[in-house]
């Protein structure tokens, strides 16, 4: 007797646990908000605009996972966080993904329970420093105080550098990369480190940027990549294949602009028809439609039309590809086939 | 010139000799009444020299009020960029609140000012229906903020700015007295299960830090709830802020409620009053008026404490400036963010502690030791 209602509730529990357990997919189509975890706030990366639009690298990945999923881009809430309680803001479920120019490391990745997906950003740390210092070289740096963010790989990094290279430095920390920039403006420290893509900004935008340098010396690599929490391979699946939708698309020529000619019908190259949908039905293996990819590619064109929008050539970060070119032209950007 | 003769005593009275009144004396004796008064006020003077003109030059006379992005600033003048400012003026005021329902914030702000002055003015005329207003005010600013019943729903993560500021200021003030009232009572209560529930949890609350709490809401609490729980993030904070005044708010409301001579609740007692009258007509008003300044004290706090929001990563008026900053048309203009989110909080500050003063000159009793 009293075992048989044992097992009811045992039962009863088990029941209530699996309803519970909503698969990502479902929480997402039926909240119908993709909850995207972003920086409170770096140049070219995610950041408001003055209608408190978010605008950003990021944020236009967020925006086509969102297309891809929900139809539409608009439907993103941004979470904004902090170094520190960006994975806690993933794991405990007040993201669906995350994309925070956060660095793809083993521990991250394993301790830390996240999946990454495909790198779509590879940086690595280096140092600003001021040109009337007279310091042309990171191993020059011994004694100096440094303005660092707390929680992030650089700040790791920092730390191995100087202890392999037998160095002391002061680290002058801060919370968030708008205040390492003040500290740094503020001469309350000697150089200034994080993602090289970073720094440019940031010199770009001092006061006399030809009175600073950014030192040779890049000391780790940084790839950057978007990731959701470990437990939902559909989700996980989901998201991957939009990152590498967006790069394959420029591999392949397909862009915002041209996108609906390509798709309109199959046509003769058939990696194009995939990608469209018009051959095959990819979208089903991720438990969406066939038209996936070209609702993320509709938001805001692929990965080099996203990539010179926000932080290319002709805005104000004004990066280079660099290793972020697409393997097709001497860069690392390497998406694996859709197919 | 003939002199002027009086009869005795007819005398007018002369004004005082020119070296103890007027500004010439007032300047000898507290400005240079000493030779360390001397060396002081002429550091001081030099300092004020030194520092004000370049203020004035880089936040007036030499600033930007106009321009599309930094370098256009930069290119008018060399001080202050304004017109960064300018243009986010409604996301510091605002947050991402729907442009076309903006004037939601705007009438809840109006009538926030209207409710609070029944609450701070007692001689307004009808001040009593003033005050059943103001009781039903949260829900009329609850219903225009977040909407529904004829209003577009707006959702709470797009709050943010001053409005968030004062949002939750406002609820953590209005909120925490009353809660901090009856927790102090209930620590001295008699009864030891209300005491022992009062002590622990005020002593829990005040053995953690603010940070931790709101930590422990944005994230821990998914944790805990089943999955897919939607309880909203602005609500939480909302909670954690006013149990944590509130806790604060005892203390300083106990201390009050101790210096209260054992006598007068034995008086009340003498004439038959119950404890709850004793309390409210005899202990409570006297109690309150003694705690005045740390009341107010504990209220700047709390409001100044919002800007704590950022860590879980609501954007009062700082974040919102933080993350201006990062917008690649106005990067490395800090200065002009944090005074201008400086001016903010010292007005509402500034007017919350004369405010109080003022409260405190007029419950001024002759029988004050």
């Amino acid at each position: 007797m009293r075992i048989t209602r044992f097992m009811i509730l045992g039962a009863v529990l088990a029941l209530a646990s699996a309803v519970a357990q909503a698969s990502t997919l479902e929480e997402v189509k039926a909240r119908g908000v993709l909850n995207c975890v972003v920086t409170t706030g770096l140049a070219g990366f995610a950041a408001p605009d003055e209608n408190g639009r978010w605008e950003g690298f990021d944020v236009e990945f967020c925006r086509a996972v969102a297309a891809a999923v929900l139809g539409d881009g608009e439907k993103v809430r941004f979470v904004p966080s902090t170094g520190k309680t960006r994975f806690t803001l993933l794991n405990s479920g007040e993201g669906d993904i995350l994309f925070r120019n956060t660095t793809e490391t083993m521990s991250r990745d394993t301790d830390l329970k996240l999946t990454f997906l495909p790198v779509n950003y590879y940086d690595g740390q280096g140092f600003l420093i001021r040109k009337d210092s007279g310091i042309t070289s990171a191993m020059d740096l011994s004694g100096a105080s440094v303005c660092i963010q707390t929680g992030t790989t650089t700040e790791l990094n920092l730390a191995d550098f100087f202890s392999s290279n037998k160095m002391d430095y002061e680290p002058v920390n801060s919370e968030t990369n708008e205040e390492s920039i003040a500290n740094y403006t503020s001469n309350r420290c000697d150089t200034y480190t994080t993602d090289a893509s970073a720094l440019a900004s940031t010199r770009a935008a001092l006061k006399d940027p030809s009175a600073h340098i950014i030192l040779p010396e890049i000391i780790s690599k940084e790839p950057l990549a978007g990731a959701v929490r470990h437990g939902d391979d559909n989700w996980t699946d989901i998201a991957k294949w939009v990152v590498n939708a967006l790069i394959i698309a420029e591999e392949l020529g397909v862009t915002k602009a041209n996108l609906h000619d390509h798709c309109a019908a199959a046509g003769d190259n058939p990696s194009i028809n995939r990608l469209c949908g018009t051959e095959g039905n990819m979208g089903a293996f991720i438990g969406l439609d066939a038209q996936w990819a070209v609702r993320a590619i509709d938001n805001a064109g692929n990965y080099a039309e996203i990539f010179n929008a926000t932080i290319g050539p002709d805005t104000p970060l004004a990066l280079e590809r660099g290793l972020n070119a697409s393997w097709k032209s001497g860069g690392i950007l390497y998406a694996a086939p859709i197919r | 010139m003939k002199p002027i003769s009086y009869k005795i005593g007819e005398h007018p009275d002369l004004p005082p000799p020119a070296s103890v009144t007027g500004p010439l004396a007032w300047v000898r004796n507290n400005l240079f009444s000493s030779p360390t008064n001397v060396v002081m006020t002429l550091v001081s003077v030099w300092l004020l020299f030194e520092l004000i003109p370049p203020m004035l030059n880089w936040m007036l006379f030499d600033a930007a009020f106009s321009g599309e992005n930094r370098d256009a600033c930069r290119a008018q003048a060399g001080g202050a960029c304004w017109a960064f400012i300018a243009e986010r003026f409604r996301l510091f005021t605002y947050g991402f609140y729907p442009a076309e329902e903006r004037w939601r914030v705007n009438l809840a702000f109006v009538l926030l000012l209207l409710a609070l002055v029944p609450v701070l003015y007692d001689r307004l005329p009808l001040r009593k229906y003033g005050l059943y207003y103001s009781m039903v005010f949260p829900l009329i600013a609850g219903w225009l903020l977040l909407g529904g019943w004829g209003l577009a729903p707006v959702d709470t993560d797009q709050f943010g700015g001053f409005m968030l500021t004062l949002v939750i200021g406002v609820t953590g003030i209005a909120f925490s007295l009353p809660i901090g009232i009856l927790l102090a009572m209930g620590r001295q209560s008699s009864l030891p299960v209300i005491r022992l529930v009062c002590v622990g949890f005020i002593e829990f609350i005040r053995g953690v830090p603010l940070i931790t709490l709101l930590f422990v809401a944005s994230t821990m609490l998914n944790y805990f709830l089943p999955k897919g729980t939607v309880f909203d993030l602005l609500l939480r904070v909302l909670i954690m802020v006013t149990l944590f005044a509130s806790a604060y708010m005892a203390e300083v409301i106990r201390g009050g409620l101790q210096a209260i001579p054992k006598g007068q609740v034995e008086a009340a007692e003498a004439i038959g009053m119950k404890y709850w009258q004793s309390m409210r007509l005899v202990v409570l008003p006297q109690a309150l008026k003694i705690s005045i300044p740390g009341i107010v004290n504990t209220f700047i706090g709390l409001y100044k404490d919002t800007t704590l929001v950022i860590i879980i990563g609501l954007l009062d008026p700082l974040g919102i400036g933080r993350s201006s900053l990062a917008d690649t048309k106005w990067t490395g203009l800090h200065n002009e963010v944090y005074l201008f989110v400086a001016i903010f909080f010292f007005i509402s500050c500034f007017s919350m502690s004369r405010y109080s003063l003022y409260l405190e000159k007029k419950l001024q009793t002759e029988h004050d030791h």
